[in-house]
């Protein structure tokens, strides 16, 4: 496969678990060797280079911090390697506590930290050695729902911030959908396809793609997305006789599903304004039509080379 | 439990203790001084017993340092690396446990005795090892040898690579890797295998007394002098004998027990005590 993530970009690795994504990850950490292809940073070719040389930032899924070592001293780790002169070190390692908002958790221990507070040191201390390359594995996989919703967004800003070119490995759309602008979608190993979250999610280039980025029911043997699926009192051209089976509510979204006439079981996702316009009631028959916004793009095969570069 | 169900146990637990070791310790001290202070003092400031002293000195300082090198470095390998053959290395390392100290006595004495396959060529060379100073080192690291493999072991497995890589990706090289990471990381339970390390080289008879035959003033550790003070019935000098090397023993513990409690974070939560540290969890025999 071939992957060029944009400098200064923020490139989501998307797939299932399992997949490849945290190996590509480290092949490109150089934490593991690539059995053929090649890396390049900023034009460089890294492949035969170890880890110590490569000068990335890595965060580790679960942080990895030195638990012996305070976060001031874990943060400075990267700069007392290199041998720094210890007041540059000091102003620098404030600078990024301040940057990730931990400076007043300077003296403690990761012990004494949450999971976002360590996760937050942890991009500190990759950030420290100025990394030409941030990596991210599954940054947010550790956190619990709320902190998640709230260190993305953060992450987000930063991004801004730094601009530093990311690249980070999650299995969660969701995630790859707010936080990155670029998605690279693989599956068993193989890159599915490349682009701005919108594309991916409207034009698909394939089923698994189109699949994993968001909600799918299927309409004549067609995946679509179920929010393209609208019902209506009256025929409509194109439009399929079914049977609302159940409605449930889940706030401002109300799923619908149906026994299309002909197609079988299908579903559609409307806003609780809809349902109300429509005064829709289990049991009763509605015509289902479908506005396509998100049609399959198919094209001719996937693209399987094998080389990685990172500019 | 509630407190007073716990109370059984405890009476249990620490009479076994007392009935084991405090009352047989505490024995011998007194016994130490039955004769005063001074008794004790001219018993084992003889000659014979400073040059038992001292040698028991010298074996640990180099059997000591050797095992924690090498125990250190086999720990690595088990740990870090995959080859062929790993269980063999596992399994080896804990001979000495599993066998008597006096067939490793005599192990050696066949290998390096003077007709042995070793011992021909080094005699042919002038180096004498049985009945010397080097076959008692050489013994007191084979049955102190697995000490600090297994207390280490299971603390690099727990730590796991994590920090390692993290270490490399921010340039650290293999050597500040192992110094600032592995090393500060496995400092707890390297420091328990090396209290370990010592109380069996410092407390070995069995295999000593077969390769260093025993010579007064020559090849006498001060176990040694302590049985053969026993044989003379001198008794005052094998208290007191005893009485030291319990107490270099104790002193090793504490210097170790110092460094344990050095570093790391001082207040810890409960939670997180509970799913680590680098604490090593083993029983070993010897």
């Amino acid at each position: 496969m071939t992957l060029d993530v944009p400098e200064g970009s923020l490139t989501a690795l998307l797939g299932p678990s399992g997949g490849g994504k945290s190996t590509l990850l480290r092949v490109v950490a150089g934490l593991e060797t690539p059995d053929n292809g090649s890396i390049e940073i900023d034009g460089r070719d890294v492949t035969g280079l170890p880890a110590r040389e490569r000068g990335i930032g890595f965060c580790f899924q679960h942080y990895a911090p030195f638990r012996h070592l305070s976060v001031r001293r874990n943060v400075a780790f990267g700069l007392e390697v290199r041998r720094r002169p210890k007041a540059e070190i000091r102003r620098r390692v404030d600078e990024l506590l301040e940057l990730v908002h931990i400076e007043h958790l300077a003296e403690r221990y990761p012990s004494q930290l949450s999971g976002g507070q360590r996760q937050r040191m942890a991009l500190a201390r990759a950030l420290a050695i100025e990394p030409t390359v941030l990596l991210l594995d599954e940054p947010f996989g550790a956190l619990d729902a709320q902190v998640r919703e709230e260190l993305r967004s953060w992450l987000r800003d930063l991004h801004e911030q730094i601009s530093v070119t990311t690249l980070l490995v999650t299995h969660d759309q969701d995630e790859a959908m707010e936080v990155a602008d670029q998605l690279a979608v693989i599956n068993e190993g193989r890159l599915e396809q490349v682009g701005a979250p919108t594309d991916l999610y409207d034009r698909p280039a394939s089923d698994f793609v189109l699949r994993f980025l968001g909600p799918v029911t299927e309409l004549d043997g067609v995946a679509v997305r179920p929010h393209d699926l609208a019902l209506h009192r009256e025929p409509v051209p194109g439009g399929r006789r079914a049977l609302v089976q159940r409605i449930t509510h889940l706030g401002f979204e109300v799923r619908v599903d149906l026994d299309v006439e002909g197609a079988g079981a299908a579903w559609a996702q409307l806003t609780r304004p809809d349902v109300g316009v429509l005064g829709l009631t289990e049991g009763e028959r509605v015509w289902v039509s479908h506005s396509a916004s998100a049609q399959q793009r198919r094209r001719g095969g996937l693209r399987d080379v094998a080389s990685l570069s990172v500019s | 439990m509630t407190a007073r169900s716990r109370w059984p146990v405890r009476v249990v637990a620490l009479s076994y203790l007392a009935l084991l070791i405090v009352v047989p310790v505490g024995s011998v001290f007194y016994r130490a001084f039955a004769h005063g202070f001074v008794a004790a003092w001219v018993a084992i400031t003889t000659p014979d017993a400073l040059h038992a002293l001292w040698l028991t000195l010298v074996v640990a300082l180099i059997a000591v340092p050797l095992n924690t090198v090498f125990g250190v470095g086999v720990a690595l390998i088990l740990a870090r690396h995959r080859f062929r053959g790993a269980w063999l290395l596992d399994a080896l390392i804990d001979i000495p446990l599993a066998v008597s100290p006096v067939v490793v006595g005599l192990a050696l004495v066949l290998a390096y005795g003077q007709t042995g396959w070793f011992g021909r060529p080094l005699a042919a060379a002038g180096i004498t090892v049985i009945y010397a100073v080097p076959g008692i080192v050489m013994a007191s690291a084979v049955v102190s040898l697995p000490y600090v493999v297994r207390s280490v072991l299971p603390v690099l497995l727990e730590i796991g690579t994590d920090q390692e890589e993290a270490a490399a990706t921010l340039g650290a090289g293999p050597a500040a890797v192992f110094s600032r990471v592995t090393l500060p990381s496995i400092r707890r339970g390297l420091a328990y295998g090396v209290t370990l390390t010592t109380a069996r080289v410092l407390g070995e008879f069995g295999a000593v007394v077969v390769v260093s035959g025993n010579i007064t003033g020559k090849t006498q550790t001060m176990t040694l002098f302590i049985s053969n003070s026993v044989e003379n019935l001198n008794s005052t000098a094998a208290y007191a004998g005893a009485v030291l090397l319990a107490l270099l023993a104790l002193f090793v513990l504490a210097v170790m027990s110092a460094e344990k409690k050095e570093r790391g974070p001082r207040w810890r939560s409960r939670s997180d005590r509970s799913q680590s540290d680098s604490e090593p969890h083993l029983l070993l025999t010897g």
